[in-house]
């Protein structure tokens, strides 16, 4: 199987899906390489999900070709599902069941046979952490342990693709940290991620690639340093006790627009050491008092609330108008 | 392995699952087969002495009452399991376990199939919980082996039809409360039926409803095999509407587990 995936794991073209007069995704475009992360990335309700329903063949699309570990979606569902795992947003374990009778299960599912099945099974409960609470009702178990439970069930039929919509939704640091871990030993060891998440942080530590997608369209794609590169980039924030010390300020370093009310300018940088101890004995040669400095490096939420607000606002002018 | 054999396994790991489920939470099963033999002691030993001597031939009394009453008690045993089936099944759509099972190259309908079988195997044993209460107070069939396994056999057949009628409202049901209140009158048809009077002692609107709903000829042709009754043509009627409700409910159910938004 892995022959005629051609490198590529995930490749989708203008895929479309509305409910009704609702429009989820508008024309879709994207390719996710094997053994790659990619990160869909978008606000609620941008259709993250549903695309990867669709991708995991339990909706179907309006229109696009789909193809996922080199078979087409809608022509050979049951050679995607063979190749593929999904971890939801909603945990997908049988809660009536211990932790190693869901594994178990999944085992039998996959038409493993008694003893494999039980190998793999214990050696899921160890990576996972889950030792201890194997034969424990999943029912009594946290959301973080369900949520490892739900992901090594997906484990189970050693997917090479796996789909996890909103892994980490809900968890505490500590239980996040722990999952990204496991993710990156998953990719580690060649298997392709397509991971939709609402978090920049998530998506900067574990993505190859991150798309970002907006009210069903795709606005933007590349690596985390490309996508950061697309915005203004970073600046110090001087705040100043007076009005004319802003202004002094402002005039030494050649720029206007200080804000006479909150006394802060904005001055553009790139973040680096030597440039900020020259803006600071440039400050300092003037005799200006400074009260307090930040500086601000672009990162991806400058680049989230950049792109998704753009749309957002021009759409409010045209409401007002 | 062909498909049909990968069908097969699947389903029996689903069956495997509702055993577990049930074994390990017995109080389901137990308020299951709780309630019609509560309604078979009630019946008996409140109304069973004045309602025996009204059905007319023999010697009347509690002891005929028994006789009478137990058929229509098995069939709300029946009844009963099946309300649990649409339980269990709303409970696996909202838990996010069946989206699991979709994405798996799995044989679609193993799901439901093991809810089924599981609630078929539940139902011969509250079948046999209410059999054995009634024997310990009274009851004496005259069956023959071979009317003991047609009993078996029309009572499997109406567990197969109500289940899948319940995997469907089950399915069709948003919340698991609703999926408990939907199938409720099924537990009580057998009273507006011959299960507890014969119907020629209803007023006329209701005796034509009891004469021609399902659980009539169901509870004639199992009072027949058991007490040796007349069984006239009520079996080809209990046949045909086993078979209806059975496929038109498969039907429906497929419909609603295979639908994609």
């Amino acid at each position: 199987m892995t022959a005629n995936m051609d490198g590529t794991a995930v490749a989708v073209r203008g895929l479309r899906k509305s409910y009704g007069e609702k429009v989820v995704l508008d024309g879709v475009d994207l390719t996710v390489a094997e053994g790659t992360t990619l990160a869909l990335l978008g606000p609620n309700g941008a259709g993250k999900t549903t695309m990867v329903q669709i991708l995991s063949t339990l909706i179907r699309a309006d229109e696009g070709d789909m193809r996922v570990a080199g078979r087409d979606v809608r022509a050979e569902p049951d050679a995607v599902r063979a190749a593929i795992g999904v971890t939801g947003q909603f945990s997908a374990v049988d809660k009536l069941l211990t932790g190693e009778e869901n594994l178990l299960l999944m085992a039998d599912l996959h038409h493993l046979g008694r003893r494999e099945g039980r190998r793999r099974a214990a050696e899921l409960l160890e990576r996972l952490d889950l030792v201890e609470a194997g034969r424990k009702a999943a029912t009594t178990y946290s959301g973080g342990m369900q949520r490892r439970l739900d992901l090594a069930m997906t484990l189970v039929g050693e997917p090479r693709v796996i789909f996890l919509d909103e892994p980490t939704t809900g968890l505490d640091p500590r239980s996040r940290r722990g999952l990204w871990q496991i993710i990156r030993e998953l990719v580690a060891g060649g298997v392709t991620i397509f991971l939709t998440t609402q978090y920049l942080e998530e998506a900067d530590q574990l993505a190859d690639r991150i798309a970002l997608l907006d009210q069903g369209r795709l606005v933007a794609e590349g690596t985390p340093d490309e996508l950061k590169r697309r915005i203004p980039g970073g600046h110090v924030s001087l705040r100043f006790t007076d009005p004319t010390e802003l202004d002094l300020a402002a005039r030494t370093l050649g720029l206007t627009g200080g804000d006479e009310e909150t006394l802060v300018l904005q001055v553009p940088h790139d973040g680096g050491v030597h440039s900020l101890r020259a803006l600071l004995a440039r400050l300092d040669d003037a005799s200006i008092e400074v009260e307090t400095l930040t500086v601000h490096t672009p990162d991806l939420d400058d680049v989230f609330l950049a792109l998704t607000d753009k749309k957002q606002a021009n759409e409010k002018m045209e409401a007002v108008r | 392995m062909s498909t049909l054999s990968y069908a097969l396994a699947d389903s029996a790991t689903m069956v495997r699952r509702q055993i577990k489920h049930m074994r390990r939470y017995p109080s389901m099963t137990l308020q299951l087969v709780g309630l019609p033999v509560v309604f078979l002691l009630l019946f008996v030993y409140v109304f069973g002495g004045t309602l025996g001597n009204g059905l007319g031939a023999g010697p009347g009394g509690r002891g005929e009452y028994l006789d009478y009453v137990t058929p229509g008690i098995l069939l709300m045993a029946v009844a009963a399991v099946s309300m649990g089936t649409a339980i269990s099944v709303s409970m696996d759509m909202t838990e996010g376990i069946v989206a699991r099972f979709r994405t798996m190259a799995i044989a679609r309908m193993s799901v439901l199939t093991g809810h089924v079988i599981g609630a078929m195997l539940q139902t011969y044993l509250a079948v046999a919980v209410v059999l054995g209460v009634a024997l310990a107070i009274g009851f004496r069939p005259n069956a023959s082996v071979v009317e003991w396994v047609a009993a078996a056999g029309v009572l499997g057949m109406l567990a197969f039809a109500l289940t899948w009628l319940t995997v469907a409202t089950g399915l069709v049901a948003k919340t698991v409360e609703s999926a408990s209140n939907l199938p409720q009158p099924l537990v009580f048809l057998p009273f507006l039926g011959s299960g507890f009077v014969p119907t020629d002692s209803m007023p006329v609107g209701l005796r034509w409803f009891a004469e021609y709903q399902p659980f009539t000829p169901i509870i004639e042709t199992l009072r027949g095999l058991l007490l040796g009754t007349g069984i006239g043509n009520s079996w080809i009627a209990a046949v045909a509407w086993s078979a209806g409700i059975a496929l038109v409910s498969y039907l429906w159910a497929k419909r609603l587990y295979n639908r994609q938004a």
